[in-house]
């Protein structure tokens, strides 16, 4: 029910961020249709804690914050080595094992690993992840787990 | 005030323009598609989000200050998928990434099912 | 500085189709594609922002959801043989 909620509440904001008309006539095809895709979605059984992940609303901001600093500090090295060369640049590929219990967290830990430039999540196997580095610093930085060490943070609140 | 915005604009759009430029040079420079993919991925978050953020300091009113927003999340939410879905195809069809020679004690072959 | 941005913007989807054609492997053209898609929604937004016509940003925000379906669309389809890649012997 709470995942229901979050979800017509997110799609109502969409719905008016896109349209930006006040007048009746808009406002109810607006919930006509914001309906008609919350049953869709209760067709498809997507609507859990998967889709809707509102336990850990509390803990994001501060999460994204970090990454959003990891993502500008792995930006300005890749772009330094961009302009480098060739020579400077040591492509590595390791696995990282992950200490994530739920898929969820496995998920935003692989998201936030390729949305870092510089790493790649290119498979996931259980709790070993394949990752491809452009530098071998970017997957020593990895193994020492400071990102591992959040994101698990982060699931266990719920 | 006005000036203020005006000039702090412009300071995230050049410096989006930078990053934008540097992760084409590095998508023509880079020796093999993995590589390649890091480049982009440097355009694909800071550089859009730089012009993005320059954009809205720059909005005539609240609604599209959002839809730039929606735009700016969309895209950082979208792109590391895309990539993930992108590399892990790649590998999976066995093409083989260049590595490094000096650190092969522990590099990973791929597996090919 | 808009015209600025939109110039670099430019020439990086140049960029893109130049890689889109050299490749070598199919991988690197679907990269391009994407890139040049993603670069795509940048210069409409710059381009509404030139104009003065921001109602632009409507059609940026579907182009992000099209580029990215397309994208995935494709490599759905990554079992077929027409995805194989084989290794040149060295």
């Amino acid at each position: 029910m709470l995942h229901t909620f979050t979800l017509a509440l997110s799609l109502s904001v969409f719905w008016l961020i896109n349209s930006g008309h006040n007048s009746v006539l808009m406002l109810s095809l607006a919930a006509l249709s914001i309906t008609f895709v919350l049953y869709l979605a209760h067709r498809m059984d997507v609507v859990d804690h998967e889709s809707q992940p509102v336990h850990l609303t509390r803990k994001l901001p501060g999460y994204y914050a970090w990454l959003i600093k990891e993502i500008i500090l792995s930006n300005i090295l890749v772009v330094k080595h961009i302009w480098l060369g060739n020579q400077s640049i040591s492509p590595t590929l390791s696995t990282i094992k992950a200490s994530q219990k739920t898929d969820i967290g496995k998920v935003i830990y692989a998201n936030s690993i390729t949305m870092t430039p510089g790493t790649i999540t290119i498979k996931l196997e259980g709790d070993q992840f394949l990752v491809h580095a452009l530098l071998r610093e970017s997957i020593d930085d990895l193994k020492k787990g400071e990102m591992d060490r959040r994101v698990t943070q982060l699931e266990d609140q719920c | 005030m006005d000036i203020f915005l005006a000039a702090g604009s412009s300071l995230f759009l050049l410096i989006g323009s930078f990053l934008c430029l540097s992760g084409g040079l590095g998508l023509l420079r880079f020796p093999d598609f993995y590589t390649r993919m890091h480049a982009v991925g440097v355009t694909e978050t800071l550089a859009t989000a730089m012009i993005l953020i320059g954009l809205m300091l720059q909005s005539p009113d609240a609604l599209v200050l959002l839809k730039l927003m929606v735009i700016l999340i969309m895209t950082l939410f979208i792109s590391p998928t895309a990539s993930h879905a992108l590399a892990h195809a790649a590998l999976q069809n066995n093409l083989v990434p260049k590595l490094n020679k000096q650190n092969d004690n522990e590099e990973v072959t791929p597996s090919n099912p | 500085m808009l015209i600025a941005a939109i110039l670099a913007v430019f020439i990086v989807m140049v960029i893109a189709i130049v890689r889109g054609f050299m490749g070598p492997t199919l991988y690197d053209r679907i990269l391009a594609v994407n890139m040049f898609g993603t670069k795509t929604v940048l210069l409409i937004s710059l381009l509404g922002f030139m104009m003065g016509r921001p109602e632009f940003l409507d059609i940026a925000i579907v182009y992000a959801l099209i580029n990215f379906i397309s994208v995935v669309g494709v490599l759905r389809y990554s079992d077929s043989s027409v995805f194989k890649h084989h290794n040149k012997q060295k």
